[in-house]
């Protein structure tokens, strides 16, 4: 049993060091260190850790496991819930998902679900021995569209229970958000090439360069004999702040910015050929995930000044806690409780970004206060740079070439929240297409639900 | 990887691949585009689409080599492959029966705007054709117009071929003359589309411009390519790229085509290499 009331730290490069290189900033547990953090875990009757996770991994089974330094036990217990450990341990934001419900963070910190999944996940990549089984080959032909978390987890449980499974995607490299959202200094892509190659060696058959809606239309699909589809095409089409000055040179969607670092590693320019215009001064706009990791990437191509740009307070920054941790660290500067009205610019480029203060006033329908403007509190900054990360919508372009599917009015795809089957005969989706931007572990869920629907749609009841 | 079934230089800067993508050629329809990676780590590079086999399984694009990704396509033949190859992307032109309608292609504008009077061709409606370019070597495909036009007029900056002058001045002859178009399909420089939008839009000519900004996916998720139309933001992936020229902010993307100038001229003009 280990009383303490924090966690053991986890170590991770120096902020100096780490704000002018793309290497993963936190390093991970030993296997000494996981041992003892385990300790710290009461290994609850009533489970309420269980309850949290979006995807219920029997959190202290596995715990008890990494106690007794059963490591390969323990990713037994986490992979039968959870695929993709190594990711979810980096990137789910445990404080509002298992660790927010942690008995131990009545007082002082929860234990440290997140690192120590990641741990395990990591030890068992290291060894290297994850073996494939080939299952019992059944004939139903199911496609997949997206190979981002949800599309990648649907694929693998259909594929290991032998389904034909083919996964679509557009884009060159398969991994979705995984690999062109979020960076590398925060889930290392060669973790999440190792992820879709598992997912390979289970048999599914990979299409890239298939923009299913253009190349191929559901109806298609059907058409070619996939008795099953899934659509897990992702929430890519940013959103705008609609303010004057946002087609100025020098603004970017986040998504830009990140793909041009992270998927066409911009950051190599001109070893790599496609380039990214970061300046001195740079505003990123949000308080998400998106926001940090667009900041900190601009903080390490070289900008002086990197600004989050936030009309909440810190209570409300929507972001992991160890994300914004990270950031001010790594010397971006929070501008809260401010919000842009104006993007000022000469001869086509950014000069600067004029905002309004804001004070925060009732709870709104999220539950989060909403803010109001504060009277001439208008004021200019000077920036070479902003970058707009206030959201992404659905990607339009299957409910724009799908007759007869069902969607929200901002775009998202209607599902049954049981099964993510659509109003469309043999079509499921699930991720951000349905609930607009969210969390991998979400998506993940929802690949898994889908999954086990498609596999009672070809009559099988077990699971 | 998708083969290169064929390749021709059609002038001293531009040339036209044959590409084996039966996943494009068989969907594909006039206005929309491609985007292809060279090699495994290129630079993804939008590129409409010239013409399409779909028995064949083959698409047809025509490229001018001016940067380095451009050189790096260059340096294929026939036989090789291209590493990515995907599409189609945008929404397909709107091409229906008219009585009588004019295109206008400067430059590689020639080449997206191909299909697109075959297929008005196919519907029966009478099409004449504008080809600009600097100088007799730079009118491309004008042997292949005239299979499918009625009249084709050629204007080069040095009088070389044709009239000596812009686009625009054949434009203006053709109106003068009396001619009547129900609708002129546009294709080149954004400078050109401009001037052309500039005389039709006060005779209420319906004109048509086709859209190449910046791009990176092409599915609508960077948001890179947005253009300013009837003063809303379009995304020119997804929105376009074929658009109403005379709701177009060309001066806006004209400016925004230039964001990434300072880094192009990192590249060598005289081997194609990257200056390091």
């Amino acid at each position: 049993m280990n009383n303490s009331l924090t966690k053991v730290p986890m170590p991770e490069q120096e902020p100096d060091v780490r704000n002018k290189n793309f290497n993963e900033v936190t390093l991970g547990y030993t296997k000494e260190m996981a041992m003892e953090e385990a300790e710290r875990c009461l290994n609850c009757k009533q489970q309420f850790c269980v309850a949290g996770c979006p995807v219920n991994v029997p959190i202290p089974e596995f715990i008890q496991e990494v106690k007794q330094g059963n490591f390969d036990g323990a990713y037994d217990i986490i992979t039968s819930e959870n695929a993709l450990p190594a990711i979810c341990g980096r990137v789910c934001p445990q404080e509002n998902q298992c660790e927010g419900k942690c008995i131990r963070a009545k007082k002082g910190e929860s234990v440290a679900i997140g690192r120590l999944e990641r741990f395990v996940a990591d030890y068992k990549m290291q060894k290297n021995d994850s073996k494939v089984e080939k299952p019992l080959a059944r004939p139903q032909k199911v496609a997949v569209i997206g190979s981002g978390p949800a599309g990648i987890t649907c694929a693998g449980e259909l594929a290991k229970k032998g389904y034909q499974v083919t996964m679509f995607e557009a884009l060159h490299k398969l991994g979705g958000v995984l690999v062109y959202g979020i960076p590398e200094f925060r889930l290392p892509k060669a973790l999440v090439e190792k992820e879709l190659q598992k997912v390979i060696n289970l048999g599914v058959k990979i299409e890239k360069n298939v923009i299913v809606g253009r190349s191929v239309t559901i109806d298609e699909l059907k058409a070619q004999g996939y008795e099953a589809i899934f659509v897990g095409s992702g929430a890519g089409l940013p959103r705008f702040m609609r303010v004057n000055g946002e087609n100025l040179n020098g603004v970017f969607a986040a998504n830009e910015f990140l793909t041009r670092v992270n998927l066409m590693k911009a950051y190599n320019f001109p070893d790599s050929p496609t380039p990214v215009f970061v300046g001195d001064k740079v505003a990123v706009v949000g308080g998400g995930n998106v926001a940090m990791d667009a900041a900190r990437t601009a903080k390490r191509l070289g900008a002086k000044e990197v600004y989050i740009i936030y009309r909440r307070g810190e209570n409300e920054l929507p972001a992991r806690i160890e994300e914004v941790h990270h950031a001010k660290e790594e010397g971006i500067i929070f501008k809260l409780l401010c919000n842009p009205v104006e993007i000022i610019g000469k001869d086509g480029w950014v000069t600067g970004i004029k905002c309004v203060e804001m004070e925060l006033g009732e709870p709104d329908a999220s539950g989060r206060r909403s803010p109001v403007e504060k009277k001439d509190s208008i004021f200019e900054i000077e920036m070479s740079t902003v970058i707009v990360a206030i959201g992404q919508s659905p990607n339009p372009l299957i409910r724009m070439t799908t007759p007869n599917l069902e969607t929200q009015k901002w775009g998202g795809i209607i599902v049954n929240e049981e099964t993510m089957a659509t109003s469309k005969e043999g079509v499921y989706a699930g991720g951000d297409v349905v609930t607009g931007a969210a969390t991998v572990i979400l998506a993940m869920g929802a690949g898994k639900q889908a999954a086990n629907a498609i596999h009672k749609q070809f009559g099988n009841l077990d699971n | 990887m998708y083969k290169i079934v064929d390749k021709k230089k059609l002038n001293s800067t531009v040339e036209k691949m044959i590409i084996h993508a039966p996943h494009v050629s068989t969907k594909c329809e006039p206005g929309q585009f491609i985007i292809l990676c060279a090699n495994e780590n290129s630079e993804r590079i939008p590129l409409t689409i010239q013409d399409y086999d779909r028995e064949k399984g083959t698409v047809s694009i025509i490229y001018q080599v001016v940067g380095y990704s451009t050189q790096e396509l260059s340096k294929k033949e026939a036989g090789d492959s291209v590493a990515h190859f995907a599409g189609p992307l945008g929404v397909e032109s709107n091409i229906h029966k008219k009585k009588r309608v004019l295109g206008i292609g400067g430059g590689v504008g020639a080449a997206p705007l191909y299909p697109q009077i075959k297929k008005f061709k196919e519907l029966g409606v009478e099409c004449d054709v504008i080809l600009g370019g600097r100088s007799e070597e730079f009118v491309i495909l004008e042997e292949e117009f005239k299979g499918i036009s009625d009249n084709v007029y050629c204007a080069t900056n040095d009088g070389s071929k044709g009239t000596q002058g812009f686009v625009t001045d054949i434009l203006k002859k053709l109106l003068e003359k009396g001619n009547v178009y129900d609708e002129v399909i546009a294709i080149g420089p954004l400078i050109m589309m401009k001037a052309v939008v500039d005389v039709t839009k006060p005779l209420n000519i319906k004109t048509m411009v086709s859209l190449n900004p910046i791009m990176i996916d092409g599915t609508g998720m960077c948001g890179c390519c947005r253009v300013t139309v009837d003063g809303k933001t379009k995304f020119a992936c997804i929105d376009g790229p074929d658009f109403d020229g005379y709701g177009v902010d060309f001066d806006e993307a004209m400016k925004r085509q230039t964001m990434y100038k300072k880094e192009e001229s990192h590249i060598c003009n005289l081997t194609g290499e990257v200056r390091k």
